[in-house]
């Protein structure tokens, strides 16, 4: 590698985010420099953000791609809200991304795509790496194509492979200037076009000459580094939310001692969690991708009631076109969990972009009184945890489970203290065995749980429906005092599970004057933004909830412990719907619906309002 | 299934507790009793049967039979089947549908199903009209229908089931009629042996809102004359006196008399594995020029969905070796800390 002459200088934390053309392959450099990263023991945020269509016109500002990674020294738990580094591969992306740039903060432009055709298609009317547009930032215009062209001039490469490459180049270039190694990436180059060498050598010869070419560039005077953050001991890797997600199902499937029955539709931003599933059939996963995401679910419920556990994951239309079958669910008292991936919406609303706007759809989308468990994720990581823990309910319980994630989550990515599986707490299930005189509705007193008969055991033959059930039997009936007794019976089964779950525990101060109460993958930005008011001493507490029905046995106690309730959320103000109804609170709302994740700096602003007031 | 030989199962195990529903003359109550003469001789343990619907009059059957069963929701039991058959495939899987559940409602699935050729057994109870909901005209009502939704005459063309099915591509495809029991019988023999979605149609009488719609099919007087009952390798004649028969002719078939000498040799011979003649026959649905076909339309082998998908988790098995977690988690760059 090159020597570096220059000078090192130590930063806390930061925030660079890759952007190009969808074509420019952004996603792959993204996360090629998060590896690095996080072998250098950096604690790190991820965020992914692509268009919904799989080719938009090249150039267009409707087609821009981008990757954003925070690292530190400190734990963090978002990608970051002002950018130190933005770099743009072409006009577009420029224009899209640089109000998030920090006064002075870099640029890295590719001028080769700077053409007159894609300034116009932009919305440029002058080149701005030209004229002084750029002047209050540090701009670092480079013919990339030409540089890489250069550097594989022997090789006799199209000009659309050259050009193919300079992602590789401006990889090279960023990992010099923040002293990431190069090792990670090249393996990964070997490996990934190990059947055509002419493209392992061309990207490789791309990422050392970016590389190298950081020593030579005036504009910077030195290189960055960041010291390693404080983890907790053990081995970590980093993961990516969807893929949490289906490690904690598949645990979960193991410490229950049942097959995984897994259907979903193809849908945005949920089928990962198909594509990752139906790769580990040696788990004794069946997967089955069905025709519509009704299908999905009802199948689920079929492989439930035939004793696998069965989950479905789709993203919120889907989850509107399940809610009858989830009726059923709810009605035949079978454990199926539903990963509900949000996204932008109402309708189809923006397919690729996030939101929490799901909640009440979650707790309330269906006919009749239909109550289900809903627990969430707060970040990628905790996506594990969150599928284990609804594995948990669901077959502890005999109820289904609808967990709630975000297309932030889902392709978010941080480090994972990766669990000691022998560690991991076994789960119970209510599965019947041979009898004689068999009652489905016999019940276990502490969870109100069902006995679960499947088909191919001998003497547990029984019917199970949609029609309302008679109390003691099972049996079809249309007793109106019956009725009632079954809806609170559904009712207390959830209530119930409050018992088996625990009490919050604010973080920071236990009482004071401002509470945060949030959910979701609104974590990180909310965790920090209380770090900073506490550090400025105010008095501020954090609730994350987890499970958002039931809640937690101490929630409305907890909240009167403080003066003022902040309640941050993706959507119009949904949990603060809840608490107020519930808790006859005067919680505030810091609302957000722009289909990006909250920000750390709009947090603390609100946290401040509150407590200064 | 070492347990085959030794099951001794008759129709009364199939009996449950519960009281029939279903209005009295209902064609319902003939496909009922039917279904519990055929289980017990399958050679099947009573606990591996599984029966499954959706919502109608024919959707209550399962609360009638001393099974494994599940009462969904409208038009879906197909998908629920297919979960039950993947997570289980040695359970005997019956759907139990009617044709405003399966050809309306879940029509998606319903084609699904069939494309994907699982093996389970489809019994669609075709009574042409809405019987739960008090009687409006069905996607197999023909056109002109008179009722209370439709007061001047539907103006819906009907489906044809079993041309519906073909090109769905399933693989077997039978006619049945709930007053012809015997014939009936055979039918669920057949459906059950073949080794795929098996879809038996069944002409079934709702005697509250379309009563005498199939009366030409069953009427002792003139039943002769208007079914074609179908035989494998068997030429296709049917009328009072045997005397006539389908040939082809050519794209079309054509009902001839048998009287002349020798004419029977020009009589179609039914093959059911000839997916054009399966074409031709479905064809007659609605035909009033010729007899309606009752028996084994068209049948095909091929492997089901469940057996392939086993077979690969087998091999990912076989070759990878069971899931460990540890080194699943550990498939990726780690690090300690
Ligand atoms: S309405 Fe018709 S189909 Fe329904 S039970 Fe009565 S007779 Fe049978």
């Amino acid at each position: 590698m090159a020597n570096k002459s220059k000078s090192k200088k130590n930063v806390d934390r930061v925030v660079i985010r890759f952007t190009g053309d969808s074509g420019d392959g952004m996603q792959l450099t993204g996360s090629r420099f998060t590896e690095a990263t996080a072998i250098m023991g950096n604690d790190l945020a991820t965020y992914p953000d692509y268009p919904a269509e799989i080719r938009a016109p090249a150039g267009s500002l409707a087609g821009v791609s981008s990757f954003q990674i925070q690292f530190s020294s400190d734990n963090i738990g978002t990608p970051g809200d002002k950018l130190d580094v933005l770099v743009a591969m072409n006009p577009a992306a420029l224009k899209t991304n640089l109000a998030d740039l920090k006064t002075s903060g870099i640029i890295i432009a590719n001028k080769a795509n700077y053409t007159d055709k894609n300034l116009r298609l932009s919305g440029w009317e002058l080149n701005p790496l030209e004229d002084d547009f750029l002047r209050d930032y540090r701009v670092i215009a480079l013919d990339m194509t030409r540089l890489v062209s250069n550097a594989v001039e022997d090789m006799d490469l199209s000009l659309k492979l050259i050009s193919r490459s300079t992602n590789m180049f401006a990889l090279g270039l960023v990992s010099w200037m923040y002293d990431r190694t190069l090792d990670s990436t090249i393996n990964f180059i070997k490996d990934k076009f190990a059947k055509r060498p002419e493209l392992v050598e061309a990207n490789i010869r791309a990422l050392k000459a970016g590389y190298n070419y950081g020593d030579t560039i005036e504009e910077i005077q030195h290189v960055v580094t960041v010291s390693k953050a404080t983890f907790e001991p053990g081995v970590y890797r980093n993961i990516v939310g969807n893929q949490a997600l289906c490690f904690g199902l598949i645990t979960a499937a193991e410490k229950a001692g049942l097959d995984i029955y897994f259907s979903g539709y193809p849908i945005t931003p949920a089928s990962d969690i198909l594509h990752i599933l139906s790769g580990y059939k040696n788990f004794r996963i069946k997967t089955f991708q069905a025709e519509d995401e009704i299908a999905a679910i009802m199948s689920v419920i079929g492989a439930v009631f035939c004793g696998d556990l069965g989950i479905t994951a789709t993203s919120g239309p889907g989850m509107a076109l399940k809610g009858e079958s989830l009726g059923l669910a709810v009605a035949t008292e079978l454990p199926l969990v539903v990963l509900n991936i949000q996204r932008a919406g109402p309708s189809t609303g923006m397919p690729t972009k996030t939101e929490q706007a799901d909640l009440l759809q979650a707790l309330f989308g269906r006919n009749g009184e239909s109550p289900v468990v809903v627990i969430a994720a707060n970040s990628p990581a905790d996506c594990f945890s969150t599928a284990f823990e609804a594995c948990r309910i669901a077959l502890e319980h005999m109820i289904p489970v609808v967990v709630l994630s975000d297309a932030f989550l889902a392709h978010g990515s941080e480090p994972w203290l990766i669990p000691q599986t022998k560690s991991l707490p076994k789960i119970r299930t209510h599965l019947a065995g041979k009898s004689n005189g068999f009652n489905s509705f016999k019940r276990e007193e502490k969870t109100l749980a069902r006995q679960w008969g499947i088909p191919g055991t001998k003497g547990l033959e029984h019917r199970v429906g949609g029609l309302e059930k008679d109390i003691e039997t099972g049996d079809v009936s249309y007793d109106p005092i019956n009725h009632e007794k079954m809806m609170n019976l559904r009712q207390q089964k959830v209530d119930i599970i409050a018992n088996d779950i625990p009490p919050v525990d604010p973080f920071g101060d236990k009482n004071g004057k401002v509470l945060v109460v949030g959910w979701g993958s609104s974590f990180g930005a909310i965790r920090e933004a209380v770090n900073r008011s506490r550090k400025e001493n105010h008095s501020v507490g954090h609730v994350h909830l987890r499970h958002l029905n039931p809640f937690p046995l101490n929630l409305g106690e907890t909240l009167l412990k403080y003066q003022n309730i902040l309640v941050p959320e993706m959507n119009s103000g949904q949990l603060l719907l809840l608490l107020r109804g519930k808790f006859l609170i005067d919680a505030s709302g810091l609302n957000k619906v722009q289909g990006k994740p909250l920000g750390v700096d709009e947090v603390y602003d609100k946290i401040i309002e509150l407590a200064g007031a | 299934m070492s347990e085959v030989s030794t099951i001794t199962l008759s129709k009364k195990d199939f009996i449950s507790d519960q009281d029939v529903r279903w209005c009295p003359g209902c064609g319902d109550y003939a496909i009922l009793s039917q279904v519990q003469k055929v289980f017990p001789n399958l050679g099947i343990p009573k606990e591996n049967f599984l029966v499954v619907s959706g919502i109608g009059c024919s959707s209550r059957f399962p609360y009638y039979l001393d099974t494994f069963g599940f009462h969904s929701i409208h038009g879906r039991a197909p998908a629920l089947a297919t979960g039950a058959k993947i997570a289980n495939p040695d359970l005997s899987v019956w759907i139990v549908t009617g044709d405003g559940d399966s050809m309306s409602i879940g029509g998606n699935h319903f084609i699904h199903v069939l494309r994907r050729n699982f093996d389970l057994n489809i019994l669609l109870f075709n009574n042409q009209v809405y019987g739960l909901t008090k009687g409006q005209y069905s996607p197999t009502s023909e056109i002109g229908r008179i009722s209370n939704s439709t007061p001047f005459g539907s103006v819906d063309y009907p489906f044809n089931p079993p041309l519906l099915a073909l090109g769905a591509g399933g693989t077997f495809i039978a006619r049945g009629i709930d007053r012809e029991q015997k014939h009936l019988q055979g039918l669920l023999y057949e459906a059950y042996k073949h080794k795929g979605t098996s879809l038996v149609e069944i002409y079934q009488n709702c005697w509250v809102f379309n009563d005498g719609a199939f009366a030409s099919l069953t009427d002792r007087e003139i039943k002769m004359e208007t079914q074609l009952i179908l035989e494998n390798g068997k030429p296709m004649i049917f009328g009072r006196n045997q005397d006539k028969g389908l040939m082809l002719k050519g794209s079309k078939l054509e009902v001839i008399s048998l009287t002349k000498k020798n004419s029977i040799n020009e009589v179609m011979i039914h093959d059911e594995q000839n997916k054009i003649q399966g074409l031709l026959l479905s064809e007659l649905t609605y035909d009033k020029n010729y007899p309606t076909p009752i028996g084994v339309l068209y049948r095909e082998e091929k492997p089901t969905y469940e057996t392939m998908l086993h077979n690969q988790l087998a091999t990912a098995l076989k070759t990878r070796g069971k899931g460990n977690l540890d080194k699943l988690f550990n498939d990726s760059h780690t690090w300690k800390v």
